[in-house]
């Protein structure tokens, strides 16, 4: 169908926003808008990072999320414990998909669940013996991890155990890095708060253990890859193209990374943020304290793959600049095939979007080299500098929608009718039912990689796929096709 | 008789425990069947009954046993004088923890394990300080405590305490059955406290249910971990508390409260003469600039 106007867009919002008692419809209309690429500063349409609404079902995580399931939890070498009772830890355990090299249980950890399993008692009395005790077993059952995190649930901070003080002592004992995470899940609006105390986490007690230890040798190429979480392993595809262009990527922060890394970090040269919203906070720490320049980078699609190794080319010699044009070459045959396979499948198609920190804007670029566009797009817990980088990669006209209730995603997508949809599990099975096809954009839907180009290939394949799939065409009960094909017929003859 | 339960709140220090201990002995001296629950981490509420130190907690049996659930009632439970019945909530060292959820624990395991049965008359909780949070609260919400009596005494903070205590009552009373039932006045020997006492009662809607005087014979008996009632029956005191005893046994008045401002609060004891007339020129001022001026 053809695309909305503005003013169809417009008032497809004001529609939605009907059903909405006044105060709740006074709020939500902030989150909700046209997308006009003439602006520059988002916070003229939209408004973000604020506390959802009681009773709109949103798709939001907590600051426990943030911090133990997207920036800590991936450090495979360290031991993450879940400090508070089992659930969280357990119904979360491995599924974000950061793959790892390793042994698990032997010399990396990241699929287990380690908690202080939290009764009664112990909130009672307090947690924090039986915290130090758990450091001292984990010394003992798995003596080959590099370290230890203390990742907070709500209790910690409510009944206001001293892990700090535990961890320092802790430290001392086993002499590895013990780090105390308050992320309880009650602060903050989203697990967008988890990202910043995590990072503030490594600032405090990680990134200066190696402060004036300069036995790590140096290049003059290093750099670190930062915010890649290697979900289905996107940052192997990644960095084998900063290293084919030359470069020395010295830590992967945290997708199949490790502690050493992490405290290596300062001494690198640059520093590459693909996921910006998690990790922003530590790339300028890092620029303020080490005086190490940061840019952003997006390894979605050949389009913005070349664009983004040849911005991070200019921030080196010419060798490096000339090896950039060489990668890109190397790779055109390849990702030509792909488009050339799958465009003239994909042409036309229609997409919309509710993803996390980066991908909302992220992944646009791969829709379009494949002849996509997405026409509807917004964040879960992005902040306005994200939607500031959204508003020129989104078609004008488009709809955007922050912190989306279930309501409006349902009703966008009836009006909108996009192709495909691409978002997140719990609603992937409603869009399904309804007949569209689905994407799961936070893990991949159990594929992956798609960073890179090596990526790119098996992300146009899982959009074909999805949106191509013959099931689509049987998705009618068989009484009501047959019913609309005697009007058919009917209308023929 | 049905089972009739109160609580006892007050400012810290007031003379709680010791009122409530005295207070049951009497009771159970009348021939009622009574257990003091303390909901307190100091577990200082049935010292006197038991002529112990401290009795053993349910959080502390529960912590040492792995869960609460593996108690039995008997580890918890122990009978004092005249068979009163006593049990310690318990909770955490000061600084740790959340005492707070020992007392919902321990009260919850009351409950289930049925230590509430038909022969008791009256279960008195005897709760810590202030309402700080949730858990000092359970003893009057729904279907617990329905009765409250607020210790104080003629003295500017345990009036301002009871008044507070008064408004944590409202809360409870509209959405349940708790009601406010008496002031207990443990006397500190202030200027006209009993008349001070009586005139806050009206004021927030109750009555000062009685005057305990002032004897040095408590703390003679507290010395013996004993009540005055078991260490020395024949005294003044122990009739007083026998009044007193009486007096709740017999006592109807159970009312919402009607808590009053600040401002009302400060008027009554300015006109008590236990405050003066606020001068709000010295507000604030420290005494060198006093001196300065």
């Amino acid at each position: 169908m053809a695309a909305l106007t503005r003013e169809e867009t417009e008032a497809l919002i004001q529609e939605v926003l009907e059903v909405y008692p006044d105060a709740a419809k006074k709020d939500r209309a902030k989150h909700l808008a046209v997308n006009d690429q003439s602006l520059e500063k988002s916070n003229k349409c939209i408004t973000s990072n604020r506390k959802s609404l009681p009773g709109v079902m949103t798709i939001r995580g907590c600051a426990y999320a943030g911090s133990k399931g997207v920036v800590w939890g991936p450090i495979k070498d360290m031991i993450h414990i879940s400090h508070g009772p089992v659930g969280c830890g357990q119904y979360s355990r491995a599924g974000r998909r950061n793959y790892y090299v390793g042994t698990t249980g032997v010399n990396t950890f990241g699929t287990m669940n380690f908690t202080s399993d939290f009764q009664e008692k112990d909130i009672v009395f307090g947690g924090d013996k039986k915290l130090a005790k758990i450091m001292h077993e984990i010394e003992e059952l798995f003596p080959l991890n590099k370290g230890i995190s203390i990742q907070s649930e709500c209790p910690i901070g409510l009944i206001g155990d001293d892990i700090e003080a535990v961890a320092k002592k802790a430290n001392k004992e086993i002499n590895k890095p013990v780090v105390p995470v308050r992320c309880e899940g009650f602060r903050g609006v989203s697990q967008s708060l988890g990202h910043h105390i995590a990072n503030d986490a490594i600032r405090d007690w990680v990134l200066e253990n190696r402060d004036g230890d300069d036995s790590f040798p140096t290049t003059p190429y290093d750099v670190a890859v930062i915010g890649d979480y290697n979900i289905g392993g996107d940052a192997w595809s990644s960095r084998t193209l900063l290293e084919e262009m030359g470069l020395r990527v010295v830590a992967q922060w945290s997708g199949d990374g490790t502690i050493a890394e992490m405290e290596k970090t300062p001494k690198v040269k640059l520093n590459l943020i693909h996921c910006y919203r998690s990790m922003n906070y530590i790339a300028r720490h890092m620029e303020e304290k080490y005086k190490i320049p940061w840019i952003e980078y997006n390894f979605f699609g050949p389009t913005k793959i070349a664009e983004s190794l040849r911005k991070i080319a200019a921030l080196f010699d010419e060798t490096i600049q000339a090896n950039a044009e060489k990668v890109i070459a190397r790779y055109q045959a390849e990702y030509e095939a792909v488009i050339a396979k799958y465009k003239p499948r994909l042409q036309g198609k229609r997409v919309m979007l509710y993803v996390g920190g980066l991908r909302p804007r992220h992944v646009i670029g791969a829709y379009e080299d494949l002849g996509m566009e997405v026409v509807g797009t917004g964040y879960e817990f992005g902040h306005n500098d994200d939607y500031d980088r959204t508003i020129k990669e989104m078609g004008n006209a488009t709809l955007i929608y922050d912190d989306v209730t279930g309501y409006e995603f349902e009703e966008f997508v009836k009006r909108v009718k996009p192709d495909l949809i691409g978002s997140g599990v719990k609603e992937k099975y409603i869009f399904q039912k309804m007949g569209v096809p689905f994407r799961q954009m936070h893990s991949w839907d159990y594929s992956g990689p798609y960073h890179g180009y090596d990526g790119f290939a098996i992300f146009a394949r899982d959009m074909d796929m999805t949106l191509n799939n013959p099931c689509w065409k049987q998705i009618k009960a068989p009484w009501k096709a047959a019913a609309s094909e005697q009007v058919a017929v009917a209308a023929g003859a | 008789m049905a089972l009739r339960q109160c609580a006892i709140y007050g400012k810290g220090g007031i003379g709680k425990s010791t009122t409530t201990q005295n207070l049951v002995s009497a009771l159970a001296e009348l021939g009622n069947n009574v257990m003091i629950v303390g909901c307190d981490p100091k577990a200082d509420s049935t010292r006197l009954i038991l002529h112990a130190k401290a009795q053993t907690t349910i959080m502390s049996l529960a912590a040492e046993a792995g869960s609460v659930e593996d108690l039995e009632l008997e580890d918890v439970l122990k009978a004092g004088y005249r068979g009163i019945k006593c049990v310690e909530s318990g909770g955490p060292e000061p600084g740790v923890g959340c005492a707070g959820r020992g007392v919902i624990t321990a009260i919850n395991f009351l409950e289930e394990e049925g230590a509430y049965d038909d022969e008791l008359d009256f279960v008195f909780y005897d709760v810590l300080g202030d309402v700080v949070c949730g858990g000092f609260a359970m003893p009057i919400r729904e279907n617990k405590a329905q009765e409250i009596y607020i210790v104080c005494s003629g003295e500017m903070m345990a009036m301002y305490a009871a008044n507070n205590i008064a408004k944590g009552i409202v809360k409870y009373a509209n959405s349940g059955s708790v009601r406010l039932a008496g002031l207990i006045c443990n006397s500190r020997e202030t200027a006209r406290e009993d008349e001070l006492i009586s005139a806050l009662a009206a004021k927030i809607g109750t009555t000062m249910i009685h005057f305990v005087p002032r004897d040095n014979v408590v703390q003679r008996a507290e010395i013996r971990r004993m009540t005055v009632i078991e260490y020395e029956p024949q005294a003044k005191q122990a009739d007083e508390y026998r009044q007193l005893a009486t007096k709740i046994r017999d006592n109807k008045n159970f009312v919402i409260p009607t808590p009053i401002t600040m401002d009302e609060l400060e008027e009554l004891m300015m006109e008590f003469g236990i405050i003066d007339e606020i001068d709000e020129s010295i507000v604030g001022v420290t005494a060198a600039a006093e001196v300065g001026a």
